[in-house]
């Protein structure tokens, strides 16, 4: 299953539905794509809902780092939301659990950007 | 074919398609030997970085290079061997990353999950390529196993 995006405004937080796999190529690239797009926009706070997300290799996290930097650096925040087992476990593994701010719950993460 | 000295090989082009057909070889292979859930995914997941390692870092999508991916049961083990035609890696030069100034880059971590994942990892480069053996304790049943190629 390739991955597929939908995004959403919710009290000026841009969240951004996930699902299928964010893998090497197109997964990867419709990630990098939307958040782009997002940011281009002026919309620098993001949450990418992963709840869906049932799979991601290394170039995945790689894109979910970039994803976080390059909004960082626009001086806006990005944020995980419901996170799958297979997914949490390996931001534990790679230690990027202590990098992202994760929520597990949709509104929480909109709150905890005012 | 009985349980022990089964192997299947393939041989396979430098594509990004080579990469989702190895992990579902890998994860197809796993499930036919008894593995769980759990490692049936680590499993599929250490060979596609293995084979994204092959295909990029090795072959560079290079058309005149193959990617040779086995599967062996011997004893206990599963063995996957995982051959490029690339210039083989200097290991010395891979970083830790785990190490707080390397978190943040947004690639080096193929070889960290293949070593999370299984329980061997062994890296042979040489100037005619870089193999990639992939260790995984059996410890479930196990079904038969082929010759292939393609």
């Amino acid at each position: 299953m390739s991955m597929k995006v939908g995004s959403r405004q919710v009290d000026g937080v841009t969240i951004v539905d996930c699902s299928g796999r964010i893998t090497l190529g197109e997964g990867s690239v419709i990630l990098r794509d939307t958040v782009r797009d997002i940011l281009s926009k002026g919309n620098k706070k993001i949450v990418l809902n992963l709840a869906d997300v049932n799979y991601i290799d290394s170039s995945g996290i790689g894109e979910l780092v970039s994803a976080f930097t390059t909004t960082k650096n626009q001086g806006g925040e990005l944020k995980l939301l419901n996170l799958t087992k297979k997914v949490n476990d390996l931001l534990q593994i790679t230690k990027l659990y202590t990098v992202f701010d994760v929520k597990d719950d949709e509104a929480s993460a909109v709150k905890s950007f005012k | 074919m009985a349980m022990t000295d089964q192997r299947v090989s393939y041989t396979l082009d430098s594509s990004l398609e080579t990469i989702d057909n190895a992990e579902e070889k890998a994860t197809r292979i796993a499930t036919e030997l008894g593995f769980g859930d759990e490692e049936v995914m680590q499993i599929s997941m250490a060979v596609r970085e293995a084979a994204v390692n092959a295909v990029l870092h090795g072959n560079a999508y290079s058309p005149d290079k193959k990617v040779t991916l086995s599967f062996e049961r011997t004893g206990g083990d599963l063995i996957i061997t995982i051959r490029d035609q690339g210039k083989g890696m200097d290991l010395s030069r891979i970083p830790n990353p785990l190490a707080p100034e390397n978190l943040l880059k947004t690639s080096g971590r193929g070889i960290f999950l293949m070593r999370s994942f299984m329980d061997v990892v062994e890296i042979r480069p040489s100037e005619t390529g870089t193999e990639l053996k992939l260790i995984k304790h059996v410890h479930g049943p196990t079904a038969g196993g082929k010759e292939a190629s393609q």
